[in-house]
């Protein structure tokens, strides 16, 4: 059981996942949106390679209307 | 009182003259130059505050505007997974993103919020760096902003930047390599107008980098007084997107920032206080009916 917290919401995973695993169990895949995980930028091409761990503090982000 | 305010200005703008050191941001087709890109446009809107992403997408269109702002938030978890996306009625194949930093009140979140715009739109580096200092006022906190802007120039952002109207702090984000100075016209959303027109004119005989009015537009006299004054252009969102008719008002937008544009560079007229000029001529007028008035004037 590993719990990440996303875009300040606490959440728990029975098995380890990693980003691509989590873009799509958030429904957000093909979407246009950015990840950071600890502070750090993720590319999109780095996804699948990107193994999350307890702990992880993700901000996921899209484009809104703004001034 | 307000027509009172409204001829002081014209007075004002009539104190101002064309500069010349400034030929150089003016391209043969008088194009916006922003970092080493032209724009035809010179008036830039923001996305926010519509009614819906068609009116958002009408008023735009309306606008003429190339450069649209966008802002970055955390998207909804879990819900709403179908939810239109700004993206796909603005899409960036069509428009030059600017996304904000607005909501920002450190250098932290304002360079992690556009280190996520970047990587959100492809590596695209142009940026609006603002650091708000306080939530009523949404005021700029420079101190904050300078050191905001000195790590994205670092990390090849190309910083368009908000700023107070102190022209020494806008010489120094110029002098720091930022690639346009932002000074606000009023606060933020207000819909003022141009409070310190004389502050503006310091900005702009002095950069020489492009000097963009954002924030406190109200109406298209404003944006057209701007431009008078000798700015680059206009960035605005409340002033379309709060109109009663915002499409109307996006078009009014687009004229107002032509107008001013075009005056600015035909070059106004001095003004003559206590001293008419006739535009007809003084001379040939019919005699008088009673001879003995003598209606010339030879003095």
């Amino acid at each position: 059981m590993i719990q990440l917290t996303i875009n300040g919401q606490p959440q728990q995973f029975e098995s380890p996942i990693n980003l691509t695993q989590l873009v799509e169990h958030l429904a957000l895949q093909g979407k246009r949106i950015a990840i950071e995980r600890n502070g750090e930028i993720i590319a999109r091409s780095q996804f699948a390679a990107q193994m999350l761990e307890h702990g992880d503090q993700l901000e996921i982000v899209v484009a809104v209307g703004g001034g | 009182m307000a027509i009172n305010l409204k001829l002081w200005l014209l007075w004002v703008e009539g104190k101002t003259v064309p500069t010349t050191n400034r030929s150089h941001l003016q391209e043969s087709m008088d194009n916006l130059v922003i970092a080493g890109k032209a724009y035809t446009s010179r008036l830039l809107v923001g996305t926010g505050k519509y009614k819906d992403f068609n009116e958002t997408r009408m008023a735009i269109e309306a606008s003429g505007a190339e450069i649209i702002t966008v802002a970055i938030r955390r998207t909804n978890i879990g819900q709403n997974a179908n939810e239109p996306n700004l993206l796909d009625v603005l899409p960036p194949s069509h428009y030059t993103l600017l996304p904000n930093t607005a909501g920002c009140y450190t250098v932290d979140d304002a360079v992690r919020t556009l280190r996520l715009a970047r990587e959100l739109l492809d590596g695209h580096s142009l940026v609006k760096l603002e650091v708000l200092g306080d939530p009523k006022t949404l005021y700029p906190n420079m101190v904050e902003t300078l050191k905001a802007a000195e790590i994205l120039i670092k990390e090849d952002f190309q910083v368009m930047v908000y700023t107070s109207d102190d022209p020494i702090i806008a010489k120094q984000l110029e002098e720091m390599g930022c690639v346009a100075v932002m000074p606000l016209a009023s606060l933020i959303g207000s819909g003022m107008g141009i409070l310190n027109p004389w502050n503006l004119q310091i900005i702009i005989d002095n950069a020489r980098i492009p000097v963009l009015v954002d924030a406190g537009v109200g109406t298209a006299s404003d944006a057209t007084i701007a431009m008078e004054l000798g700015c680059d252009g206009v960035l605005m969102n409340t002033a379309i997107a709060a109109a009663t008719h915002p499409v109307l008002m996006a078009s009014a937008m687009k004229k107002a920032v032509e107008s001013g544009r075009e005056a600015y560079q035909a070059g106004r007229m001095p003004k003559k206080l206590y001293s008419a000029s006739p535009s007809s001529p003084v001379d040939g007028v019919i005699a008088p009916a009673d001879s003995t008035v003598t209606r010339k004037t030879a003095q």
